[in-house]
């Protein structure tokens, strides 16, 4: 744990001894004691096992969950201080099998936060077909259809166009790419990363994989039981004495030899 | 008599009857429509308001029609004899399959689209109307039309609080001992309850929407 302080005004997302605990009868502590900032423009990306607390710290971003202890702070404010309704529309949020709406078309999906934010019909039409090329669809091909007439692919295509469309600063994705095929993840993780590279959103990325954290994240956070236990850049994150990374680089190991 | 010779000579006083009773459908069920459909909404989110509501509209449902017809005959306001007092105990009969059809399709929502929907900002509201709503609604209708289909036939025992309808025919056709009558009557009823299902059920399909 030893990323540099920043200046305040770089910081776009800071939790601060963050834990949130599920009130059960004995309670369960889901995320303890977490501090962990996210510089603007960064893609972090938070890595651990299923059950690790990575889905709640980014519900924790959103407000869609409150800390039992602790702040998480937006832009420098706590999430406790913002509406929650506003705060949301601010930050793209992409889930795995995308959560498209079945009874929308492609283009009533990707508009929805901009219908919901009052644009103007013909300016939502045109932010949806920029969008929807964006993320490598051919709007006169896509925008009338129906998710279910989509592969899984397009679908969380879709599902990252629909989550840029308000250009929220701030995009959240919880195992995106966890549900596709092999061939099509490798695909969109590929496409993935340039275009966050070129969006310069601040975002947060949640997967077990550790091939994804280190292609697409720019620092990668692990997460064990409820904790942070390390952070690096992807070029370091490797070389770390953890036994929680040496698990994960064995994973990565035991892949690698199957695939050679 | 056959049924077809009493069908032929009384099928002027047949339509009237079927009219009077479609009519007596078709306000029971608006009626229904409109008190069960918002309350199952309300429902989604108020657990105890959901036990209560639910439990009454069962046992509305377990009272045997006729009797539910007599119990409030001596009723102020709602009572008495006539079309009324019978729309008051179809729509009661009514109001269950549509509650439980409602709660069940609103709830029903694949948590995934609703997390997503509530990530992106919408209002319970909203959440509401514009995700459950219109993902529910085959279901909704599904019960609507268990509750039409009820209701035609619940209404042929209106006629016995003079409320009128094809069940005039069937109770005549008793007191007679005349099958002929009785089936000038239960016919006509069980056509119209199939035709209700036939039609609602295309419907329900072309709701669907997953």
């Amino acid at each position: 744990m030893n990323a540099k302080p920043l200046a305040p005004s770089d910081v776009a997302i800071e939790f601060r001894g963050v834990s949130y605990r599920i009130n059960d009868i004995p309670a369960r502590s889901i995320v303890s004691n977490v501090s962990l900032t996210v510089s603007r423009g960064e893609t972090l990306v938070l890595l651990g096992r299923s059950g690790s607390g990575k889905t709640t710290l980014l519900k924790l971003i959103n407000r869609m969950l409150a800390p039992s202890q602790g702040q998480v702070l937006i832009e420098g404010l706590a999430t406790s201080e913002y509406d929650p309704i506003r705060l949301r529309r601010g930050i793209g949020y992409v889930i795995q099998e995308a959560g498209l709406f079945p009874h929308f078309t492609i283009a009533e999906n990707v508009g929805l936060v901009p219908s919901l934010e009052k644009w103007d019909s013909a300016k939502i039409t045109a932010r949806v077909e920029e969008l929807l090329r964006l993320v490598g669809l051919d709007p006169a091909e896509f925008s009338g259809r129906r998710p279910r007439e989509l592969s899984g692919g397009q679908r969380q295509r879709v599902g990252v166009a629909r989550a840029l469309a308000a250009d929220p600063p701030i995009l959240l994705m919880d195992e995106p790419f966890g549900a596709l095929d092999p061939v099509t993840r490798a695909e969109l993780q590929r496409e993935f990363s340039g275009l966050a590279r070129r969006l310069s959103k601040t975002i947060v990325f949640v997967t077990h994989d550790i091939r994804e954290a280190l292609l697409i994240g720019q620092r990668i956070a692990l997460l064990q039981a409820g904790r942070l236990v390390a952070q690096a850049s992807p070029q370091d994150f490797l070389l770390l004495d953890h036994p929680e990374v040496h698990a994960f680089t064995a994973s990565l190991a035991i892949a690698n030899g199957v695939s050679q | 008599m056959t049924p077809w010779t009493f069908f032929l000579t009384h099928r002027s006083e047949i339509f009237h009857a079927t009219i009077d009773h479609l009519t007596l459908v078709v306000i029971s069920m608006d009626i229904a429509i409109a008190i069960a459909v918002p309350l199952g909404m309300l429902i989604v989110q108020h657990p105890r308001l959901r036990t209560i509501s639910l439990g009454l509209a069962s046992i509305f449902q377990t009272i045997p029609s006729l009797a539910l017809f007599g119990f409030l005959i001596p009723i102020p306001f709602i009572g008495g004899i006539g079309r009324r007092t019978a729309i008051v105990a179809l729509v009661l009969y009514a109001l269950l399959p549509i509650l439980r059809n409602t709660y069940v399709g609103l709830s029903g929502v694949d948590p995934a689209i609703l997390e997503a929907a509530e990530a992106m900002g919408m209002t319970n509201t909203q959440i509401l109307l514009r995700v459950r709503f219109p993902l529910a609604l085959s279901v909704i209708l599904a019960g609507i039309r268990t509750a039409t289909v009820i209701t035609i036939g619940v209404a042929t025992i209106a006629a016995a609080i003079g409320a009128g309808g094809l069940g005039t025919f069937i109770f005549r056709g008793v007191a007679m001992v005349n099958d002929s009558i009785i089936l000038a009557g239960a016919i006509p009823a069980a056509l119209l309850a199939i035709f209700a299902d036939l039609l609602l059920g295309q419907l329900e399909r072309r709701l669907k929407v997953v």
